[in-house]
């Protein structure tokens, strides 16, 4: 519903617009952008709902899940979509969220059975890199190597707080040497994602943290086949992203509708070339052609929404003693 | 009579400072009110003060110590290009944090331009992570800032004194002592308090710039306490403490620089009689070309990089544009209504807490500011439809101290040159304030709005917590950009609003000194 | 009657006593010694600086809490007198009109005043492209406008050549006499005071003394002003 608040003002609600339903879901920024799956996912679920989806932005999925704890029960919003595992224990532990109740054929290297949050996509942390590099195959050899890397802030970013579980879930106890292998090698730690990959693609460092389908990116929106992402024998951290519906919200059939469409194809189908991940469902036709090209990692690596929570300020702590040395 | 007669009421300016002293205490205390419970200070906090103590420090030195060189070479010489040369040297200071450090590092970094040419001759490259290229990086945000700042307190000194310097045959030394350096000694500690402030809120450059975690400032402590925590006590704390630091360095800076004003001339065009030796010819000109390599080279940086990318901008990022360009001028409205009435009554010599409250707002955490609108308004009032009128309203607060450093001298000189005058023709209140005090504000006026409109363009601010899908301002649309992998499109929107925020900051400071000439 | 009631005036440290009374329409010359304070007592006049004590009356009516620009007074400051901003015309008609929002025949009248000074010509320059002297003579326009009771000039001509100054004070007596008003002149020069004042105010060791007759005063000096003539 383009410039509703304008419409409504200036023309006054039409007797339709008053009669439809509106759902609203909290979303992160990127998602409602013009570049994310928002307006098509808009435009799909309207087709079908008689409704008006609202989808609203705020910031990356920390500071959605900060806006939800500051709203409170008195929130707008029916549907939160864009919560991470690192963050689900967090939301869980509000009270806030409801059972959602949906079930699907989730095509997720795990299996998954949380009964407040459904998956819609998911996707590997990796670092990427310039297909002609020769490049090291775990943390041990990236660490030996004299690869420059580039990598978020744990503090301030979802992918560097991945790059934290990645490495505490393939390496334990062993984590703080990996990280004292790896801080000669850090060129520098960016506020987010965007900084990093930019100052990658600017010659910066030799090697990103990124996800293993932002290869994807550049083959098929670019035509581009300059970049691949790095396999690690360790295995590779997953991160799932999740939506779930607010126990306080004045929709719960359509919050549910509009859950069960996330996990069908319409929904999916938008998902691989828009947030660049994999689609938690498989679509009928498939992936789009190019994610053939990506690697698919030997092992599957996820801390659960638990272990995830409880390690998070132990893993910091490991992380900033070997890197601010 | 109990008071001196003043021609201007204090209400209005102390109604102005109450405002903003609300706005930016009254928000962290929302936050503060919201905590449930907030870790104490620990060792890394320390660790988080020290370094930003640091850098804050290095990086005003720094900043400030040049500006005074290229401040005072640009005074005395004219050339073709000076005023574009200047306007020019204003622009990193409005580009978005994440702009600016792409170009900088396009011309430093590892790769950069200065790194290739080494390694063409064999040589090692450039090594720019870490303190030296935060002190870096601030400099090239501050330094134009700085400049201008200082630079004006050179213009101020009236045309009669270089003359009369002049007749008595003051050589540089001489007209350094009596003209140059008490003029210094009023402007510099208010530049280095604004510059300071300015630093010690970094966060993006500062870890960016610093190489990793051991750049970890305050600003970031804030962040992690919201986003990795959640934390709000431990958020408002650490504010607190950013904005307790500010008002430190600011009223430290104000008892230094009290003083006399420089005395006012008749709009005499300046022209100087000093410095006509080769030798200052060719110091000064050295200063002005190292200076405008170093701030001019990440700027073609930038525009390199977007050109090709401005040809693929969607319609979605002129709307985007569009919006900024409106916020922007809402925004300086906002600036200049709490501007000049401060400025006037700090001129008067009321109260040097009006203009402490006024530098507060650099200090300010967006996230606690942005944070603490939202659970003010969020139980009255819907945020996302006041998003476009909030974000104007902390960027005019955010550009307050700037505007204040520019407007109090000259309030300063109009009160002491004109108040009599003023009082005894019964040119008082609004009358003087239209017939007088705006008239000879003209040229400050002019500058503080073009800087505040330049300053709003090109800052994501609190939008980024309220935005709405249907409304973004360029800088956020950059973001959303680059978040979507469109590296060359995000380059191009970054031109065009290094071209926008230029553009309403050259045609500001124009219409202020346009026939200025009296 | 212009009266200056037990007044203690202060200015910062530094202050000055008044019990002094001064006729209508006179016209005085306040001399003193360099720093005893005769700006001080022009200002607390015109309303600048506060009394400590006493009270400064116009005809019966207690001047103590009445604005500057309220007062029946108009001044001429050392410097300073004219807004650079402003044109000849609008300098002068600030004396109709702070707003400087002039009827046809205001605007007239502005124009007669300029006329009246010899500048007739001159109404749309800007000051910084009059001399001196045709600077003064603004001043003086605007004055004539303001046809205030009370007129002070805190050394307005001093920059001004002999000539050029004498020239000015004839205008401003001439210019008193028209309007009938009390003129009050600080001045450092007794050959000043001798050419218009026809009674002087002495202001030495932190007193303004009353009235005397200029010739008296200045042939027969007491102690302090002897010194200060030499």
């Amino acid at each position: 519903m383009k410039y509703s608040v304008f419409a409504a003002a200036v023309l006054g609600a039409s007797a339709a617009y008053a009669e439809m339903p509106e759902l609203t879901v909290y979303t992160y920024d990127s998602f409602v952008s013009d570049w994310g799956p928002g307006p098509a996912v808009e435009a799909a679920f309207e087709a079908e709902c008689g409704c008006d989806l609202k989808l609203v932005g705020a910031g990356d999925g920390a500071a959605l899940l900060a806006r939800v704890k500051l709203e409170g029960a008195r929130s707008d919003a029916d549907v939160v979509l864009g919560l991470d595992t690192n963050l689900t224990a967090a939301a869980a532990a509000t009270g806030l969220f409801a059972e959602h109740g949906i079930s699907a054929d989730y095509s997720l290297p795990l299996a998954w059975e949380d009964a407040s949050f459904a998956p819609y996509d998911w996707g590997y942390f990796a670092f990427v890199h310039n297909a002609d590099a020769s490049v090291p195959t775990d943390f041990k050899a990236l660490g030996a190597s004299d690869m420059k890397i580039v990598i978020q802030d744990p503090r301030s970013s979802t992918p560097g707080l991945g790059l934290l579980m990645w490495v505490k879930a393939a390496y334990g106890d062993e984590a703080p040497a990996i990280w004292q292998g790896l801080a000669d090698n850090v060129v520098t730690v960016t506020k987010g994602w965007s900084e990093a990959y930019g100052l990658f693609l600017e010659g910066e460092a030799d090697m990103v943290l990124s996800y293993t389908t932002s290869p994807a990116y550049h083959l098929i929106a670019e035509e581009d086949g300059s970049k691949a992402a790095a396999a690690f024998d360790e295995g590779h951290y997953m991160q799932v992203e999740v939506a779930g519906i607010l126990a306080g919200s004045d929709q719960p059939e359509l919050a549910r509708d509009f859950m069960q469409f996330m996990v069908s194809d319409a929904f999916q189908s938008i998902i691989p070339t828009t947030n660049w991940m994999y689609p938690a469902v498989t679509p009928a036709e498939g992936l789009p052609t190019g994610f053939e090209t990506l690697i698919t990692p030997e092992k599957s690596l996820l801390l659960s929404a638990d272990e995830a929570a409880a390690l998070r300020d132990v893993a910091l702590g490991e992380w900033l003693d070997a890197l601010s040395q | 009579m109990a008071r001196r007669a003043q021609p201007v009421s204090a209400l209005p300016g102390a109604g102005a400072a109450l405002l903003v002293a609300a706005l930016i205490l009254g928000t962290l205390a929302a936050v503060a009110l919201r905590a449930e419970s907030a870790r104490g200070f620990g060792a890394s906090d320390w660790a988080a003060l020290r370094f930003t103590l640091t850098q804050a420090l290095l990086s005003a030195g720094l900043s400030v110590g040049l500006a005074i060189g290229l401040a005072r070479a640009l005074a005395r010489r004219r050339f073709v290009g000076r005023s574009a040369l200047i306007a020019l040297l204003g622009a990193p200071f409005i580009l978005p944090v994440i702009v600016a450090i792409l170009g900088l590092l396009a011309v430093f970094g590892r790769a950069g331009w200065v790194s290739q040419i080494l390694m063409f001759f064999g040589l090692e490259p450039l090594q720019i992570y870490g303190l030296h290229g935060v002190a870096l990086a601030h400099v090239f945000f501050n330094l134009p800032l700085a400049t201008r700042l200082i630079l004006q307190g050179w213009q101020e000194i009236p045309a009669e004194r270089f003359r009369l310097a002049a007749q008595l045959g003051a050589g540089p030394r001489a007209m350094w002592q009596l003209l140059e350096a008490p003029m210094l000694k009023r402007v510099v500690p208010g530049a280095l308090a604004v510059v300071f402030a300015i630093c010690l809120s970094s966060f993006a450059v500062a870890l960016t710039l610093g190489g990793g975690p051991r750049a970890t400032t305050l600003e970031l402590a804030i962040y992690q306490a919201f986003r990795f925590d959640f934390d709000l006590g431990r958020a408002a704390l650490l504010s607190g403490l950013q904005l307790v630091l500010t008002g430190l360095a600011a009223f430290v800076a104000l008892r230094v620089s009290a003083g006399d004003g420089a005395g006012a001339g008749l709009d005499r065009v300046v022209r100087r009689w000093d410095g006509g030796t080769a030798l200052a010819r060719g110091l000064d000109g050295l200063w002005i070309t190292l200076a405008a390599l170093f701030l001019l080279l990440p700027l073609a940086a930038v525009v390199a990089a977007g050109i090709s990318g401005l040809l693929e901008l969607k319609a979605s990022v002129w709307m985007a544009a569009l919006t900024s360009v409106l916020v922007a001028l809402l925004s300086t409205v906002i600036l200049l209504l709490l501007a000049l009435p401060m400025a006037a009554v700090v001129a008067l010599g009321r109260s040097a807490l009006i203009e402490v409250a006024g530098i507060l707002g650099l200090a300010a955490s967006p996230l606690v500011i942005g944070t603490g609108l939202f659970i003010v308004i969020y139980p009255i009032a819907d945020p996302f439809a006041l998003a476009l009128p909030v974000t104007a309203l902390v960027n005019a607060v955010m550009a307050l101290p700037f505007a204040l450093r520019i407007l109090v001298p000259q309030a300063r000189e109009i009160l002491g040159r004109y108040g009599k005058l003023s009082m005894s023709l019964d040119l008082t209140g609004r009358a003087f304030v239209l017939r007088v005090f705006l008239p000879r504000m003209r040229a400050q006026i002019g500058f503080a709005a073009g800087l505040g409109a330049a300053l709003s363009m090109g800052d994501l601010g609190v939008i980024a917590l309220f935005a709405d899908p249907e409304v973004a301002t360029l800088p956020l649309q950059i973001y959303r950009l680059m978040g979507a992998y469109r590296m060359e499109a995000a380059a191009g929107a970054a031109l065009l609003l290094l071209v926008l925020s230029m553009g309403v900051f050259w045609i500001f400071d124009r219409g202020g000194r346009w026939h200025a000439e009296a | 009657m212009l009266k200056l009631e037990d007044c203690r005036i202060g200015n910062g440290a530094f202050s000055v006593t008044a019990d002094l009374q001064i006729a209508p329409g006179s016209k005085l010359a306040v001399i003193g010694p360099s720093g005893a304070g005769k700006t001080t007592l022009i200002e607390a006049i015109a309303g600048f600086l506060p009394l400590r004590q006493g009270r400064i009356l116009w005809q019966g009516q207690d001047l103590s809490d009445v604005a500057p620009g309220k007062r029946p007074v108009a001044m001429l400051f050392q410097d300073g007198n004219l807004f650079p901003h402003l044109t000849v015309a609008q300098n002068a008609g600030l004396g109709l009109r702070a707003n400087l929002r002039l009827t046809a025949a205001e605007k007239l009248r502005v124009q007669h005043a300029l006329e009246r000074v010899g500048l007739g010509d001159l109404a749309a320059r800007k000051p910084a492209a009059l001399s001196g002297g045709q600077q003064s003579r603004v001043a003086l326009a605007r004055v004539l406008l303001q046809a205030r009771d009370i007129l002070l000039l805190d050394e307005p001509f001093a920059a001004l050549g002999p000539a050029l100054k004498a020239e000015m004070l004839d205008l401003v007596a001439e210019l008193a006499a028209e309007t009938g008003a009390t003129v009050l002149m600080v001045s450092h020069d007794p050959q000043d005071a001798r050419r218009i004042a026809d009674q002087v105010v002495l202001v030495a060791e932190g007193k303004a003394h009353p009235p005397m007759a200029t010739a008296e005063l200045l042939d027969n000096p007491p102690p302090a002003l002897r010194d200060y003539l030499g």
